[in-house]
């Protein structure tokens, strides 16, 4: 990869994450009146506990001076405190964060690979039975609401057949350590993982077909045939990595939107990661910690956006090679 | 000149009018998207007869204290009761209503931004027109999903709110999508002409840029209606929707909070999925029938 | 004279398409011999690269070929997947346009040539052959190493021909080996795959619209129309005195450099060529010919002597007439 497409992209990602930043100050600004004087309603607070209040979160001063004290703070990774638990917003996303990332990695990776291989049978069999089978199934699970489909889940593999645990990430008043404590762990994200892999499964299944249809009407593939190839070989040699190309590049974008499309899946499972923590945030509101999400959130987009443009230049040797 | 027979603009609603006649007769020969349209056609239909297959009473648990709870569709046909005695079946005709408008309300609204931002960005040069794409850019990269829960919290529920929220959020796949388009007309010949003519940049955009963007305005739309239900589903959910308006994402809400999944409530919070999913399925065959009959260009857009 | 290395057969391909059968081939005979370059020639859409195709069976799913396509006397057509797969690039190979994207974009050139030898296992050293290929078609072997997009489209052409050579095969399928390159490229693509054809006694067939190309390289031409041969014979006699209208009106589209004749005279063709799903009736040509006869539209034309080893689907000719 060139050095000036990698610095081209790296810059334009810093840029993104400055705008998000600054975006962020001036939604939850514009908005906000006097969470002081709506949190402790009905309270006597004296002025000086007022102002207390005022400078503890931040809200004392200018909106200028805020905005400045905001920037100093942020870029030091401090997003202030909870209104909930008066505890510090990035300690607690930091802590809650890594549910979330094992549950949609694990998601993401099994929804890329059986959405992958089922576009590649449906394009490879377009018109057969297999393509109209698969394909329906892409779009069915494609346009069930993803907490829903973890409802019916939920009710049928925890509920009726107890299978599987409701919910959280461990038994309560397990002390297991270690393998078992692992073991616990996967039990618990089996079924709020198959949610996910089946929610993003139909959209990636359903680009990989018409991705391949596409490749497959190019001339590189007759010839590859006039060559001699059987043809398996000319699908998994040179038809699959060409249609590859767009789908890992949807893949590792989605990867980003997915850490926050996980809010509605892991309250229905109570997976104590960022998404259920974002559901607790919202009553209340509870809006330092909603502004930290919001920033967490947009940083992961930016970032995966920028994996993605990597990622394709390291793949594709049309943009690596000069 | 004693008659003028035909105006140029009389000439050009009749070519407009053929198109779109020759659009229909190549619709109908699309099996999935007459199928799309076919669903669509019934829901519609049942949201619109509402009053007449429903009783609007049976949503209000002051009137259903008589009621049943937790009944089952055998019990309180057709479609059972709530954990407040609540018809299902009231709740689920009159829920496609609130779906269906939000959705339709928060589409027409993204498009208009989208449309308006993505001729603008594409029509202009300079740098108005950059600080728009980069805008655009911009806010294609803020997930749209806290982004709308933050809105929502922030402006209160309601079913407006909502419609705003999903709307505002919406729009900058399709101003990319139509600046795009934009660009690739601004270069086409007849532009050039109309423009060496002394054509005002209101005729040109008035009389051939819109025209000819439209159809994928019109197929983006088609698009953009099942991403903006899924959306009010998920917000409302979450508790951000219109707290006195049944709508299917807030029967999943409540049915999830009433404990409608341990109780095995399964007519309870099947029929709003089920809803959601044949709208969604609905809108998908008929925006993509409609996207390869009107621009095969179209189905490379995602470069 | 020896007997035919390649002989087709009354050749028939129907393509499928979403608004019903397209006939893009429609009954084309001729033979090839050993050594001997023949060439094919019309305008896009008349059924010369479909053709190419049929010869080594390498069409779209579901397309219907009838007819002969005899190598050595064994029908390619009738042959079973694996012999055919055996036969693929040994015997026939093709030499693709270098313009469309008939190279894998995402593959180093080396290794798709490569692929080839190793798939037929023709040699044992595999890399080495690569850079003899490559020497022998005039370029250095590092290229090898190259991305399609890496090299410009003379050099792509070459490595199209160098894999086309990389299994030793007798018949060498050139389609359009020269469309959409500059002149002096084309000029030099031209001079190695005559040379080529020369050192390795290939039996090639040329496929181009460019009629004055293949009088340059071809002994025998053939000049196809809707899906039919319409003249053959002798390559510099075609050109230069073509007896089929629509063969004469292919060869003023190219003129000779320096062919003051041709300068005063520049004869376009009128019209497009005919949509394969509606075909005119009789001569299909009638409705373009700038010398049609009443009898045209109702006439059944085929191949007729034209004299010196000459055929042509002309009514003139069969009067007798030069057009």
């Amino acid at each position: 990869m060139s050095f000036g497409y990698f610095s081209r992209k790296v810059l334009a990602a810093l840029a993104t994450l400055a705008f998000v930043v600054c975006f962020n100050f001036f939604l939850f600004r514009v908005v906000e009146s006097d969470p002081v004087a709506s949190l402790f309603r009905g309270r006597n607070l004296t002025p000086a506990q007022r102002l207390e209040l005022r400078q503890e979160f931040g809200l004392d001063g200018s909106k200028g001076e805020q905005f400045v004290r905001y920037l100093q703070q942020t870029a030091q990774l401090n997003l202030g405190r909870s209104y909930r638990s008066n505890q510090p917003v990035s300690s607690e996303i930091r802590e809650r964060a890594w549910p979330t990332i094992a549950l949609v990695g694990v998601s993401t990776l099994f929804s890329a690979i059986f959405g992958i291989l089922i576009g590649i049978v449906a394009a490879w069999r377009r018109r057969t039975k297999a393509d109209y089978g698969w394909t329906g199934f892409s779009m069915a699970t494609y346009s069930m609401p993803d907490f829903w489909l973890g409802m019916l889940l939920l009710i049928s593999f925890a509920v009726a057949l107890g299978w599987f645990p409701v919910g959280g990430i461990t038994d309560t008043g397990s002390d297991a350590t270690g393998v078992a404590k692992l073991f616990d762990q996967a039990h618990h994200m089996f079924l709020p993982a198959l949610t996910l892999t089946l929610a993003y499964l139909g959209e990636y299944a359903l680009v990989m077909r018409s991705s391949l249809l596409d490749t497959m009407r190019e001339d590189y593939l007759t010839l590859a045939r006039a060559k001699g190839l059987r043809d398996v070989v000319v699908r998994n040699r040179h038809a699959v990595p060409n249609a590859l190309l767009p789908v890992v590049t949807l893949i590792a974008i989605n990867f980003g939107f997915v850490l926050s499309g996980a809010i509605a899946v892991e309250t229905i499972f109570s997976w104590p990661g960022l998404g259920l923590l974002t559901y607790d945030a919202l009553k209340g509101p509870d809006l330092p910690m909603l502004q930290g999400l919001f920033l967490v959130f947009s940083a992961a987009v930016i970032f995966f956006n920028l994996v993605a443009d990597l990622l394709y230049g390291f793949l594709d040797p049309r943009v690596r090679t000069p | 000149m004693s008659s003028i027979a035909v105006s140029p603009r009389s000439i050009a609603w009749q070519r407009r009018r053929r198109a779109l006649a020759q659009a229909w007769a190549q619709y109908r020969r699309h099996l999935p998207g007459m199928i799309g349209l076919g669903v669509l056609v019934v829901i519609v239909a049942m949201a619109l007869l509402a009053p007449v297959i429903s009783n609007h009473d049976e949503l209000r648990a002051v009137n259903t204290v008589d009621n049943p709870t937790w009944a089952t569709p055998s019990e309180f046909p057709p479609l059972g009761t709530d954990n407040l005695g609540r018809s299902v079946w009231a709740q689920f005709v009159w829920g496609a209503r609130i779906s269906l408008l939000v959705g339709l309300a928060a589409t027409l609204i993204a498009i208009v931004i989208g449309s308006v931002v993505g001729i603008a960005a594409g029509f202009y040069r300079g740098v108005g027109s950059a600080v728009l794409m980069r805008l655009t850019e911009w806010f294609l990269v803020i997930p749209f999903l806290p982004l709308a829960i933050v809105l929502a919290a922030i402006l209160g529920p309601s079913v407006r709110n909502i419609i705003l929220v999903i709307g505002i959020t919406s729009w900058p796949s399709t101003a990319r999508l139509v600046r795009a388009q934009v660009l690739t007309l601004k270069e086409r010949l007849y532009v050039e002409r109309s423009r060496a003519l002394g054509a005002s940049n209101r005729h040109l955009i008035g009389r051939h840029i819109f025209p000819n963007v439209s159809p994928i305005i019109l197929a983006n739309l088609t698009l953009t209606v099942p991403i903006a239900i899924l959306s009010e589903t998920t917000l409302a959910f979450l508790g951000l929707g219109d707290p006195t308006r049944a709508s299917w994402g807030k029967m999943l809400d409540e049915a999830f909070r009433a404990g409608a999944l341990s109780r095995n409530a399964w007519w309870y919070f099947l029929p709003p999925g089920l809803g959601i999913m044949a709208v969604v399925i609905a809108f998908t065959l008929i925006g993509s029938a409609l996207e390869e009959i009107l621009d095969p260009r179209l189905r490379e857009r995602r470069k | 004279m020896t007997a035919p290395l390649l002989s087709v057969r009354d050749l028939h391909v129907t393509y499928r398409s979403e608004a019903g059968p397209v006939p893009a081939v429609r009954g084309v005979s001729f033979d090839l011999h050993p050594g001997e370059t023949l060439g094919l020639a019309g305008e896009s859409g008349c059924g010369k690269s479909t053709i190419a195709g049929a010869l080594l069976k390498v069409l779209p799913p579901g397309t219907e070929v009838t007819g002969e396509v005899l190598l050595d006397g064994e029908d390619v057509l009738q042959m079973k997947p694996g012999r055919l797969r055996a036969v693929r690039w040994t015997e026939m190979s093709i030499v693709f346009q270098g313009a469309l994207h008939a190279l894998n974009p995402v593959q180093r050139v080396g290794n798709q040539i490569e692929e080839a030898i190793e798939t037929h296992r023709t040699t044992p050293a595999a890399t080495a052959r690569v850079a003899e290929l490559l020497e022998l078609v005039g370029l250095p072997a590092r290229r090898a190493g190259d991305y399609p997009h890496q090299l410009s489209g003379g050099q792509r052409q070459r490595v199209l021909i160098a894999l086309a050579l990389a299994c030793n095969p007798r018949v060498l399928i050139a389609d359009e080996p020269t469309t959409a390159l500059d002149v002096m490229v084309q000029a030099q693509v031209l001079e190695l795959l005559e040379r080529l054809q020369r050192e390795l006694a290939l039996s090639m067939i040329f496929i181009t619209h460019d009629l004055s190309t293949l009088s340059y390289v071809c002994r025998r031409t053939a000049v196809m129309y809707a899906g039919r041969i319409v003249e053959e014979g002798p390559a510099e006699e075609v050109f230069a005195h073509p007896r089929h209208p629509y063969a004469s009106a292919l060869a003023a589209a190219f003129p000779l450099i320096g062919d003051h004749s041709h300068r005063m005279n520049p004869s376009g063709l009128p019209g497009d060529p005919p949509d394969p799903r509606a075909i005119p009736s009789g001569c299909p040509f009638h409705l373009r010919c700038a010398v049609v006869q009443p009898e045209c539209p109702e006439l059944d034309v085929e191949l007729w002597p034209a004299g010196d080893g000459r055929r042509a689907a002309c009514i003139h000719v069969l009067a007798g007439a030069a057009p």
